[in-house]
């Protein structure tokens, strides 16, 4: 057992100021914890008491004001087994307040002690989130307004696995780090003591003060909250196991396309799929470009759609060429498929640049539509095709295809077959086959 | 053989077949679906991937990873980088290897949140406090995205320094062909790990066996311990000396911030890098990065396909600013200075512009040359520039 975790250095701080004495506990837990210096981080961030890692032979991180606890959290992500401690002011508290109450959340496993002295010490004594009511600081020259934030009640609502409230001259301060160091989950320590360079003197508050504020305020001492739950960076490593046991491969790798078709296409064409969210725009799209590869043809693909998923427009454009394909914008469509009456309001770009050479593919409700283009009308109806809405981008393109003759339809076939497995495959080659009616 | 694929998924791959092993994100148009694809396959790596409370965690929780020994990767667009501006400072100072994915939108502020943009060059190199050097690579197309992501781990790895990837909506999203041969396999050599000092080192204190901030020499970054490694490890971003101590001795801080700027700016050479499609005889000079290259390369095309010389320069590292392969690609293939005007596209207010002339009028001033005319195609109304606007500012 190493007789100490302090190093040679001593404290920095003003007479009188409780960051020492807590330090000193800290040094004494770790004592009587006895861990291995090495698995040991304490982490801190800005304010007086963040200067706290450098009198430790523990490892130590000094970040940004008011994340120590997010950077923790990065630390134990990594090494669950680590001893992660975060040494944080109230100042802190406030400005990291989102990664405290996720902290908290999430349970992770770090020992949080809250420096709390109601002010910002090494600022100028500005007011903090734990300033009592009408606490005197520089920047409540007429008294503090605003509720103090109660830590512990913070943390012990959301999910804490260990909450106290107390103070830098509590004896029994040492066990009660002990006891949260030696806890799986998120513990937090709220040790009240006193900023004799500000708060002191601005407040006359003293010792006894610590007291009868907590008191005025409702708020209790001691262990306030205890609780069992999953400590959350063992439970996400042991949820990713679980998730990948069945892996079979590496992640992510090539699904490549052989040329197993042919094409006879020339020259780069473009085709633009005009519809609505919802109705398998860029899956159809994709079926179009995967068809072309399959069929020994580059091809690329550009959607378009609102931030909002499942409303509005979707438009997809492709372009097949038979040589790599380097600008992916389509300026000027060779075939437009309007599928829908969202699609259709947004596709007045590619509707003006149409001309003779240019094949329009549309439902008998557009059939109106003025164009030098060729226009394709498909009646379903006439054909005597039934089938969801959702499906008609699909039928429209494969029936467009089937006249536009860029590849064989069995690269369709062979592209869905790949892409996509058991009902959704069957639909979409339900589709495909019922495309072969469309006059 | 050839495959279908978007940018993100090319990144992700990259990024796992680099061993990264630490992901943190928060949703964000359009770069969330990078975070979807490490949440889903890097715990089948035996990696960790968590969506983050906030940007600022995302970053935080990426910087306390990779101090723990871990490959860190986090993924935003323009307004996320805002929110890691101040932890991109930290890890900068403190010597992260930290690989940043940028997918750009356009700005500013929510800007379009599906709307490609470039407009993110200059920010990502002063976005933080300080001025010190980043690293930033651009992919010109999607089987770069794939190795432009490796050399960014690699990168990050050896010069312990944040590495951004800067690619847009469109490169991000859109689905290419890809030949499976033209993904580069890129090495990632890992950070120098530590190794313990003789005990009568001198100024070893008592409980290290390493200095975290020892610069021998002082381009070099320092040797790398994890927390819960073999050494006691400190880690500060405050100016420190080479125990990782607080200081404010002059001679210690100027060292410090010499060794943050020389451990890059000394390695240019190392980390610049652009492509060639330069010429003989062309009297212009594209210049472009990212998803405009494609557009610049279709424009080369079509100029030579009707009998005009011109030549292309594509970027790959924008920051540092690939300084001689400017002045080469000026030159021209075989050295003749007859480039008249550079045209420099993007889609931003001129980001990288600035940088070409800035190179170029230093360059002329030095060699008693006149420079040549430099103009940009600039565009933000959400579009891409077009092969076409290449075309009409050829001289």
């Amino acid at each position: 057992m190493l007789h100490t975790y302090r190093n040679e250095r001593s404290y920095p701080f003003c007479p009188g100021c409780g960051h020492g004495l807590i330090l000193n506990h800290l040094d004494a837990a770790l004592g009587k914890l006895d861990l291995d210096p090495k698995r040991v981080v304490i982490v801190t961030d800005i304010g007086c008491q963040g200067l706290g890692d450098q009198y430790f032979t523990t490892n130590a991180f000094h970040g940004l004001h008011g994340r120590s606890i997010a950077y923790a959290t990065g630390i134990k992500l990594a090494d669950p087994d680590l001893k992660v401690i975060v040494l944080i002011g109230d100042g802190g508290t406030g400005i990291g307040g989102a990664h405290l109450l996720n902290a908290a959340r999430r349970n992770i496993g770090l020992t949080v002690l809250v420096f709390d002295n109601f002010n910002f010490g090494m600022t100028g004594g500005e007011h903090s989130v734990t300033t009592p009511p009408g606490g005197i600081t520089a920047t409540t020259r007429g008294g503090n307004l605003e509720r103090p934030l109660d830590l512990c009640a913070t943390v012990s609502v959301n999910g804490a696995s260990l909450a106290w409230r107390g103070t830098a001259f509590d004896k029994d301060l040492p066990e009660v780090i002990v006891r949260a160091v030696r806890s799986d989950g998120f513990a937090l320590l709220d040790i009240w003591e006193l900023c004799t360079a500000y708060y002191v003197p601005n407040n006359e508050f003293s010792r006894r003060s610590l007291e009868t504020t907590r008191e005025a305020l409702g708020m209790q001492a001691g262990v306030l909250h205890r609780e069992e739950r999953p400590e959350y960076a063992r439970a996400l490593r042991d949820a990713g196991a679980r998730a990948s046991s069945g892996a079979r491969e590496k992640p992510l790798q090539p699904r490549p396309l052989p040329a197993q078709f042919t094409s006879t296409l020339d020259r780069e064409f473009r085709l633009v799929i005009a519809g609505s969210a919802g109705g398998k725009v860029r899956s159809t799209a994709r079926i179009v470009g995967e068809a072309g590869i399959l069929s020994g043809l580059w091809a690329a693909q550009q959607d378009d759609y609102p931030v909002t998923v499942q409303t509005g427009h979707s438009i997809s454009e492709v372009i097949l060429s038979p040589r790599e394909i380097l600008f992916t914008g389509v300026t000027r469509p060779d075939a437009l498929v309007l599928v829908s009456e969202d699609g259709c309001r947004m596709a007045g770009r590619y509707l003006r640049t149409l001309t003779a050479e240019s094949s329009l593919f549309i439902t008998p409700e557009l059939a109106g539509l003025e164009t030098p283009a060729r226009k394709v009308v498909f009646d379903l109806e006439a054909a005597g095709i039934k089938g969801s809405k959702k499906n008609l981008g699909l039928l429209m393109v494969s029936a467009a295809l089937r006249k536009l003759n860029l590849f064989p339809m069995e690269a369709c076939e062979e592209a869905i077959r790949r892409g996509s497995r058991g009902t959704i495959a069957d639909e979409n080659l339900a589709v495909l086959a019922a495309s072969a009616m469309l006059p | 053989m050839r495959e279908f694929i978007d940018g993100a998924t090319a990144i992700a791959r990259g990024a796992l077949d680099a061993g990264c092993t630490f992901f943190a994100g928060y949703p964000i148009s359009p770069a969330t679906p990078l975070l979807l694809h490490m949440i889903r396959e890097l715990p089948k790596c035996g990696g960790v991937a968590i969506q983050a409370e906030d940007e600022i965690a995302s970053i935080s929780m990426c910087i306390g990873a990779a101090m723990t020994g871990a490959r860190a990767l986090t993924a935003t667009s323009g307004p996320g980088i805002s929110l890691y501006s101040e932890n991109i400072g930290l890890a900068i100072m403190g010597e992260v290897p930290l690989v940043i994915v940028d997918a750009q939108r356009m700005g500013p502020a929510t800007g379009g949140a599906t709307t490609p943009g470039q407009g993110d060059v200059q920010f990502v190199r002063w976005g933080t406090s300080g001025g010190y050097p980043i690293i930033a690579l651009a992919p010109g197309n999607v089987a770069e995205c794939y190795s432009l992501t490796r050399r960014a781990f690699d990168l990050a790895e050896r010069f312990r320094v944040p590495v951004f990837l800067l690619t847009d909506k469109e490169m991000f999203l859109s689905m290419s062909t890809v030949d499976l041969a033209s993904y580069e396999q890129v090495e990632v050599r890992p950070r120098g790990l530590a190794q313990a000092l003789p005990s009568d080192t001198p100024g070893l204190r008592a409980e290290e066996s390493f200095l975290p901030y020892r610069f021998d020499p002082l381009d070099a970054p320092p040797a790398f311990s994890p927390y819960g490694g073999e050494h006691i490890m400190r880690f500060t971003g405050s100016s420190h000396d080479e125990h990782g101590m607080l200081t404010k001795d002059p001679v210690k801080v100027g060292r410090l911030n010499e060794h943050l700027r020389c451990k890059i700016e000394d390695h240019r050479d190392e980390i610049e890098a652009a492509t060639f499609d330069l010429q003989e005889g062309a009297h212009t000079l594209f210049v472009s990065y990212g998803i405009t290259s494609r557009a610049m390369a279709e424009a080369a095309k079509t100029a030579r396909d009707a009998g005009h010389a011109v030549s292309a320069l594509t970027v790959q590292s924008l920051w540092p600013v690939p300084e001689d392969a400017i002045i080469n690609a000026l030159c021209g293939p075989s050295c003749h200075t007859i480039i008249r005007r550079v045209v420099v596209a993007e889609l931003n207010l001129g980001d990288f512009r600035r940088e070409a002339e800035r190179v170029i009028y230093d360059w002329a001033a030095h060699a008693y040359r006149t420079p040549p005319q430099i103009v940009g195609i600039n565009r933000v109304d959400g579009e891409l520039i077009t092969p076409v606007q290449f075309l009409e500012q050829m001289v």
